[in-house]
């Protein structure tokens, strides 16, 4: 499935936040991926000291060009360069797709709830445009938790695109809400996911992204609102993400 | 053919650090999980050990306390990239537990509350490779890294290093677990590279 590590070329990048870009990249013989699943990059020295991250890919397969959304972590050794110095033509490798767990299958028709804390959002938004793309009616609710609006991802995008009929996003900003949000700053509730998101009677599988605290807090919560164990599926961002 | 990354310049571990390929240090302690963590109560614990023959013994958490307890004092090295040094743990070596059973089979399945499994060779289990621990840092060990109680393979990627440990089935076939039917490696050895499928 990994496959072997592929020569990558920088075609076009867009800033998401001040700390956040999306790359897309080039990849010769890229075998497809399905949404929800991550790369290994490795970057080159000129003296050939290598270091290798893994990184959510943000859209679905689109022949040889795959899009990371990359976060800048404080201290890191591959995102500072991915995020602010990498230029249109830069080279490195990538390896994958990686992940058989944290997917959404295109053909499943049960609905989906989506639950994303920061960062934690790229995987889920991979889904969101893989349901667009496949003209996919199955039910999606979002929630994102974020510190502010400076740090909100695909901002044109998400909760706007006019083919998205059947998805809505609730946003629970926890540091500082824009003046438009009624809603006081705050992290999101056990009593917002029953709100905004889907009951247990729908069955709905959701896929919970982010830190370690908001994975753990949501997914108790989930828990807590009857969602089956088996239905929550998590994934989290420490220094590293990925999936083990 | 090298593929150079244009103005990529790295920060160098230091020389007297060694780690496998691949991996860097972190200080930290991730999480990486599956799905939502189990909240097990001790006073209902059980580790329980089932041979090939289908016998099996069980341990309460107070019968697991009051076996002789180890201190391994190990790195660990995780398929996510992450390696963290010197870390300690508390817990019984599966020799001990090993020894109380009659099996001539060559594979084990750990299995956990929540469900997950993981595969290895029993050979990985023996001769002080391996160890149910209940402490880190000398502190209970919490939920979110497997607490009341985890497997500690500290040889192996530490998804191998089960969490929530429930019990242990001895195979005389090997019986690919949760991440090893998802693509990672059924091995898994750090300094080998085994991370994923083919490698």
């Amino acid at each position: 499935m990994a496959g072997h590590w592929r020569p990558a070329t920088l075609l076009d990048h867009r800033r998401e936040a001040a700390t956040a870009r999306t790359l897309v990249l080039h990849v010769a013989g890229w075998p497809g991926h399905q949404p929800g699943q991550h790369v290994d990059l490795r970057l080159t020295a000129e003296d050939g000291y290598t270091a290798q991250r893994s990184y959510s890919l943000a859209a679905p397969t689109s022949g040889d060009t795959i899009e990371l959304t990359v976060q800048r972590v404080p201290d890191g050794e591959v995102s500072p360069y991915l995020v602010d110095v990498a230029d249109i033509g830069d080279r490195s490798e990538v390896r994958g797709p990686l992940g058989g767990w944290f997917i959404w299958n295109t053909d499943q028709t049960t609905p989906v709830m989506l639950l994303a804390g920061g960062a934690g959002i790229v995987p889920l938004m991979a889904m969101v445009r893989a349901r667009r793309d496949q003209h996919s009616t199955t039910l999606f609710r979002v929630l994102y938790s974020l510190r502010c609006p400076q740090e909100r991802y695909y901002t044109d995008e998400l909760g706007h695109h006019p083919h998205d009929d059947g998805l809505e996003v609730f946003f629970a900003y926890t540091r500082h809400a824009p003046p438009s949000q009624p809603r006081p700053p705050g992290r999101l509730t056990p009593a917002e996911i029953a709100t905004h998101g889907l009951p247990p009677d729908l069955a709905p599988t959701c896929f919970v992204c982010g830190p370690t605290g908001f994975v753990e807090s949501t997914a108790d919560a989930l828990l807590a609102l009857g969602h089956h164990p088996r239905a929550v599926k998590t994934e989290r961002f420490g220094p590293s993400k990925g999936s083990p | 053919m090298s593929v150079f990354s244009r103005g990529f310049r790295g920060r160098r571990a230091d020389s007297d650090t060694h780690l496998p390929p691949g991996q860097y240090l972190t200080e930290d302690f991730p999480v990486l999980t599956a799905g939502p963590t189990p909240r097990v109560d001790t006073d209902t614990w059980t580790f329980t050990l089932t041979t090939e023959t289908g016998r099996s013994q069980s341990w309460t958490w107070k019968d697991f306390l009051a076996l002789p307890q180890e201190h391994p004092h190990t790195d660990i090295h995780c398929v996510t990239r992450w390696s963290k040094l010197a870390t300690d743990w508390t817990g019984v070596a599966l020799d001990t537990f090993l020894d109380k059973v009659d099996t001539a089979a060559d594979y084990a399945l750990a299995y956990c509350y929540g469900d997950y499994t993981t595969n290895l060779p029993l050979e990985d289990l023996r001769h002080g490779q391996a160890w149910i621990v209940h402490e880190f840092d000398s502190h209970p060990l919490p939920p979110e890294h497997g607490g009341p109680a985890r497997l500690l393979v500290p040889h192996l990627y530490l998804w191998k290093s089960a969490k929530w440990i429930r019990g242990v089935r001895l195979l005389d076939h090997d019986e690919p677990g949760f991440w090893e039917q998802a693509g990672y490696h059924d091995y898994g050895d750090p300094w080998r590279e085994q991370r994923y499928w083919g490698d």
